[in-house]
Order: C-alpha cells, then structure tokens, then sequence
C-alpha cells in the first residue's frame, strides 16, 4: 500500500469498515434482486455523500473535501471488495471534467451540488460496444448536442452528463433532449444507452487533450475498483482452500494450488504499485500519466481476469452457483476490463507513448 | 517515463555529511573509473586490479564506506540510514560503483554480526569491511538443494576441533575463496537440529576444489570435498545444533540482496529493448517496430519491468513507514527472475542468429556477452531458493496456506 498521510488513513480505514459491515456483498445481492430494478443503493450512495466521499475531489471552497485521486482510489479500492453499487466512479470522473475544463461560473454552478450528493453526474464517450475516443460523430450545432451514446454508466439516474462532440467535451443536464434506454449487462449495474436530440449543452475549455485527461482518470478510477476486487476474490479463494477437504486433505495443502495462488499473489502485488502509481501520477501532475495510466489499466485487468476466473475454478461447483459470490466478482470483472479500454488497447497506447 | 525508476527524492537532512561526503569522493575517487562497474565480477572471478583499482578499494575500506551501516567498531561505516542513502546518492552522481562487496559482504557478514561471538566479529568482520578476504558458502551438496536440511556433510567432535568429511556444491566462487561458511551435519538423528554452522579456511588440509563449467561456458561454481578437514570449535558460530536457524537468516540475507533494487537498477540500465529491436527488426511505415507479435511481447516486457520497479520502490517506502519489510518483498526474487530472463530471451530473439554467437569474429561485443548473460541467468531462477521454494514460502509463509497432512 502506498505511503498515506494521516488523513488518507483514517479515510481509508473508515471506508472499509463502512464497506464492510454497512455494504457487504449481501447489499450487492440485494440491489440486484430488487423489484423494480434500481441499478444502484441509493441508501448506499446517500451515505457516502455524508461521509463527503462525493465530494472527494471537490475543493473545500466548493464543499468539497479536495484530497485527490489516490484518496478517491482508496476509497473505491475497499468500495470494490465488496461490490458495493453507487455512482460515486462515474460521479468523481465526470467532476474530474468540471475541474480540469469548467469556467467558474459552470465549477460554482455543479461542484457543491455534487460534493452534497445531490447530483449524481457521469461521462458518455462512446458510441460503440469498444472503448474508442478516437471515433466520436456526435456534433454540436448552436449550442445543441445530437448523437448517441452506449453503455453509459450510471445512464439511468444521472441528472448531469459529461458528453465527447467531435470537437471537444459538453455538459448536458435534465432531460430536454435526452432519451434514456437501460442497457442490462452482466454486473446488474446501470449501462444505459443515451439519445441525444438537440439537446441543450455547454462546452468546457480543453478540446481534444481534456477528453484524453478526463479519461485517463476515468481509467483510474476504474482500476481502484478493479484493485479491490481482485484482492477480494483473491483472499475468498484462500479462505475457502483452507476449508475445503478433498482426498483427505485441505485444498489449501495442495502445492499444485498454492503455486497458483502463489502466482497471483505476485500479480496482486505488481497491480497494486502500478494503480497507485497511476493516481499518484494524477495527483503529482506529471507530465506522463497517459503511460502510467495505460500502464496500469493494462495489468489491472490481466490479473482481475486471471483472479475472477480462478476464484470459480478453484471453488469448484460451489462457485458456479448463483447462490455464491464468485459469480458477481467475474461478471463485475469483465465488464470493467472492457470499460476505458482493453488490456491491447492499453498496451498499443503505452508502446505508442514510449515510441515503440 | 523516468519517475518509474528514480529512486526516492533526496534526503534534505544531513546537508553537512552530504559536502563531507562530496569533498572525500574527490579526493579520493579516481576519475578514470567513473562509471566502471563490473557486474559479472562474481561469474567471471577476480580479474588483475589496476593500481586505480586498488587504491579506490583501499581508501574506501579505511573509511569503512563499502559496508556503510555496519558498526564502526568492526571496520564498518557506522552510518546511520540517511547517511548510508546521502553516501550512495553522492557516488552515483560521481560515478562511483562500491568496490567492496561479495558473499562477506552480502551474507555473512550481516548473520555474523547477529550471531557471532566477539571474537569471532573482531576476527572477521574487519577483513571483510576492507576487501581483504573473500568468502564462499558451504550450504548445499549433491543431494540437498532446494530440501536443504537433508545435508550430509559432516562433523565429528573431536574435543578440540570438528573433523569434517562429506561434499558441497555449487560453491560459488570455491577457486578464489579464503574461507567458507558452512552448513554440516552434527547429529544424524534429527534433521533440522543436528546441523551447525562452521567456518573453514579453504587451504586447510583436505579441502579440495574442483571449478563446475557451465552451460554459458564459465564456471563460477565449484564441487567442494572434505576429507578429514579439522576446523576449530572457535570457527563454530553460535551453539551446536543451532546451525539451520543461523543459516536461514543468512538465506534472507540472500534473498534481498538478489532482488536489491541496486542490482535491477543495473539490470535494465542498459538499452532500451525496442531501440534495439527497431535496429534489427526494422519499422513499418508508422514507425513501429515491424514484427507486431515481437512488438507486443515487448510492450509486455516493458510493462512488467516498469511494474516490478514501481513495486521496489513501494516495498522501500512502505519499509521505511511501516517500520518492517512490506509483503511486497516476498515476490520480488521471482519477478525478478523472470524479468531478466525474459529480457535475455527477447534479445536472443531479436537479433535472430546475430544474438546466438558463441565466440571469434563477426559478432560485436554486446552480442557476445549478451548470449552468456542468456545461459548464466537460467540460474537465477533455480539459486537463492528456486522460484518453486519461494512459490511455498510466499503459499506457507504469506497466504498461510497449509502444510500436506
């Protein structure tokens, strides 16, 4: 674990016990069985904004807390180990947009709206089932936005949307000219795909390279969560080798099994330095952080993938089982991997950055 | 992306130490060694010192600066940490490479601090600051490798004196050693608790050396055999049978100094692996290096690289804040391991039979030491514990996973 200051301790600590004993992966459970569908834990969610956690990126002038990346990483690192479902990902992506290309009068307008709980935001980018910036049609024409976009996150229940026009970022709030259409994916989360008919929208400042920013924190957001579930699922697995007997033996004895586990642990650990680098970066201001981004994004889902997919392989039956959570860390798993880029995707980016 | 390998930022305290450190490196360094470093020193043997060299050894073991935090009473530098990083930080800008070093150093001197006798520290401990001696391990033998506590080599209490008889292997460095510590068998009746740690003068009457070459050509390690070898009691560190205790702790002692972040450092200095690769394979029209699949597994490598220095630097940091080592550390050999050797693989791989040359003309200088450097790493996954020993300790040890019943 990084070295923390005093403060991103007590957060850090506070916001796994919150997860912990106030959002288990019952309360993941829970959500996803609910009648109707709600795609997130507005109890939840309302909780974190009392704790500030919405406002972690918000500068105090603006009531926020304004700790930084690897402060809002902590905290949805230990959200992650345990599934816990709010917007607060997407929320904290969409303020890094307000904080890095708003005017004053749009930062003072949204930021203490959001730091509050009251405004759940979030980006739309693509327009595809890939993550592709580079490949943006929708257009703005006398302040209207038109295009469509998939996949959203949180699409269902955000009230301010940070949009990608071909020729920059735009906000667009309420719902004037917005259709909304809830997409169900695999991790029972909020994907809707959003149609925008002229709607009403204001460009932030930045153009092309406030997008590519936008999303490489974005990006390590994800890879926070990513983070905490693999260590998770991974610390699940080998509880449950110790448990399990077979042969006569506790699975956990088997040396077969404890080089695997061996392996991942290493993995874990190389994950683990390359996301803190990653918002450590972001919080530093370098001027490499697309590279330690892709950096991380890359091995954040190779070992995500390789823990998801063991953590059912060596549960065996039990793990199939919709009863068992490993099923909810794997479906949660591949859909992070495709957000913000793939693993080659990254790898092109961090080779073309390094002039490979 | 330099942040990746940079160390910590510079220490602000200790301004006054850093001047009389800067002051002593230019009185006393030899410009003409400046950036001279030999980093196989330990396959290939000692070479014939230059008089530079050898007054660099001296002014350095004087001062007790090649072992900075050892005490100074024994030789050592006394410094404290900060010092130690102000001292190391100084030399790498002058260029400076530490030419005290070896098993003593890396090993055995650390354990004997901790476990020796007073004697025992004034008598060896001193040499070794200074360079003077060099040390081999005696630890494992024909049938005791990664189960190292089956050793057989062994000890008979003669009173006075052990007489040792039995054999050891892959003795690094046996040829050009003055002494060696070593593992022996005391008690034939209990395995961990009938071995003792001894040391031995390698000219002593029995002690018979013969070089083990190598699939790199070299042969840096030795068969050793013992034939009625007598060892004093007084070269017997610690109690009798308190051997395997005192000779896991050296293991340590190896196992971070293998997966230093000195020695990586070094590792991957060199040039960049798509530099080299853009050489020899060529660029397509994008200027990307033109073999995609080569390409890739080289972004790989490069990724795990930068992974695995990120990781060093974290496993320092998180030491130093946390006040013990940080679990990271358990991973370490192992990745490093399999980076270096995969770097060594790529390379062969690049320079397509350019990058296979044994010896004679026609290959350049890189090319030559970078196939030895190929076939001499395959070791570094099989020493120090193989990567399957410390696949158990991390599963055992880290994950407290459990032992087969």
């Amino acid at each position: 674990m990084a070295v923390l200051t005093e403060e991103q301790t007590m957060l850090r600590d506070m916001a796994r016990e919150w997860a912990d004993n106030e959002s288990p992966v019952t309360a993941f459970r829970r959500m996803r069985d609910a009648a109707p569908a709600t795609y997130y834990d507005p109890a939840a969610w309302e909780a974190q904004a009392a704790m500030g956690w919405a406002g972690i990126l918000v500068p105090e002038a603006q009531g926020g807390v304004g700790m930084g990346y690897l402060s809002l990483g902590m905290v949805l690192e230990q959200l992650g180990r345990t599934l816990t479902a709010t917007p607060l990902a997407a929320t904290a992506s969409a303020t890094s947009a307000l904080l890095l290309g708003g005017s004053e009068k749009q930062q003072a307008e949204w930021l203490p709206r959001i730091a509050a709980g009251e405004v759940i935001a979030t980006l739309a980018i693509d327009e595809g089932p890939r993550f592709d910036p580079a490949t943006i049609a929708t257009k703005v024409e006398g302040g209207r936005l038109t295009g469509t976009k998939l996949f959203v996150a949180e699409g269902d229940s955000a009230q301010l949307f940070v949009v990608a026009a071909s020729d920059g970022l735009y906000l667009v709030s309420g719902d004037e000219g917005v259709t909304r259409s809830p997409r169900k994916l695999t991790d029972s989360r909020s994907h809707a795909e959003l149609r925008f008919d002229g709607a009403p929208a204001q460009k932030l400042e930045g153009g092309d390279d406030l997008l590519t920013q936008v999303a490489d924190r974005a990006t390590a957001a994800a890879c926070a969560e990513m983070l905490g579930m693999a260590e998770a699922a991974f610390a699940q697995t080998n509880d449950y080798l110790k448990t399990r007997v077979q042969f006569g033996q506790a699975l956990s004895s088997f040396q077969a099994l404890q080089h695997r586990m061996a392996k991942m642990f290493t993995e874990l650990e190389l994950m683990r330095s390359v996301v803190e680098a990653a918002l450590e970066a972001i919080d530093s201001g370098r001027a490499n952080v697309s590279q330690e981004v892709s950096l991380a994004k890359a091995l954040a889902n190779e070992t995500l993938h390789l823990v998801s997919r063991e953590m059912v392989q060596l549960h065996g039956g039990i793990g199939m089982t919709d009863e068992h959570d490993a099923g909810f860390y794997l479906k949660r798993a591949r859909i992070l991997e495709a957000m913000w880029g793939n693993a080659s995707w990254h790898r092109e980016r961090f080779a073309r950055l390094g002039g490979f | 992306m330099a942040t990746a390998i940079e160390g910590d930022a510079p220490v602000d305290a200790g301004e006054a130490f850093r001047a009389k450190v800067r002051d002593w490196l230019a009185a006393n360094f030899p410009p003409s060694l400046k950036g001279k470093d030999n980093g196989m020193s330990a396959v290939e043997g000692p070479s014939e010192p230059t008089p530079d060299e050898d007054a660099w050894r001296k002014a350095m073991g004087e001062t007790g600066w090649g072992v900075p935090t050892w005490p100074k009473e024994y030789g050592g530098g006394g410094l404290s940490r900060a010092e130690s990083r102000i001292l190391q930080e100084e030399m790498t800008r002058a260029g400076a490479s530490n030419p005290i070093g070896g098993m003593g150093v890396m090993m055995f001197g650390p354990t004997l601090l901790e476990y020796g006798s007073e004697e025992q520290k004034r008598e060896h401990i001193p040499p070794i600051a200074r360079a003077e001696i060099r040390w081999c391990q005696g630890y494992s033998e024909p049938g005791a490798g990664s189960d190292l506590a089956s050793l057989q080599c062994f000890a008979e209490d003669r009173g006075d004196h052990y007489l040792v008889n039995g054999q050891k292997t892959w003795t690094s460095g046996g040829q050009w050693a003055d002494k060696c510590f070593m593992l022996v068998r005391t008690d034939r009746t209990k395995k961990h608790e009938g071995i003792t740690f001894l040391l031995c003068d390698m000219d002593s009457p029995g002690v018979e050396v013969k070089p083990i070459r190598l699939i790199s050509g070299s042969s840096p390690f030795c068969e050793t055999f013992f034939t009625d070898v007598k060892v004093p009691k007084t070269n017997r560190v610690g109690q009798e049978g308190e051997g395997w205790t005192i000779g896991k702790r050296l293991l340590q002692h190896e196992r971070s100094s293998l997966s230093g972040g000195s020695g990586a450092g070094r590792m991957f200095a060199g040039t960049p692996l798509s530099q080299i690769a853009k050489q020899y394979v060529g660029v397509d029209g994008e200027g990307r290096i033109a073999d995609a699949d080569l390409r890739g597994r080289i972004v790989r490598h490069e990724m795990d690289m930068r992974a695995f220095m990120l990781t060093l630097r974290r496993a320092s940091q998180e030491a130093k804040s946390n006040q013990g080592p940080s679990a990271a550390t358990s991973i370490m050999k192992n990745v490093g391991a399999r980076i270096m050797q995969e770097r060594s693989e790529l390379l062969i791989e690049i320079r397509g039979l350019a990058g296979l040359g044994w010896e004679g003309e026609g290959f350049g200088d890189e090319e030559l030491r970078d196939v030895r450097t190929w076939l001499f790493g395959k070791a570094v996954s099989i020493y120090g514990g193989s990567s399957e020993i410390q696949n158990n300790v991390i599963a055992k040890r880290i994950l407290g996973m459990l032992d087969h019943q």
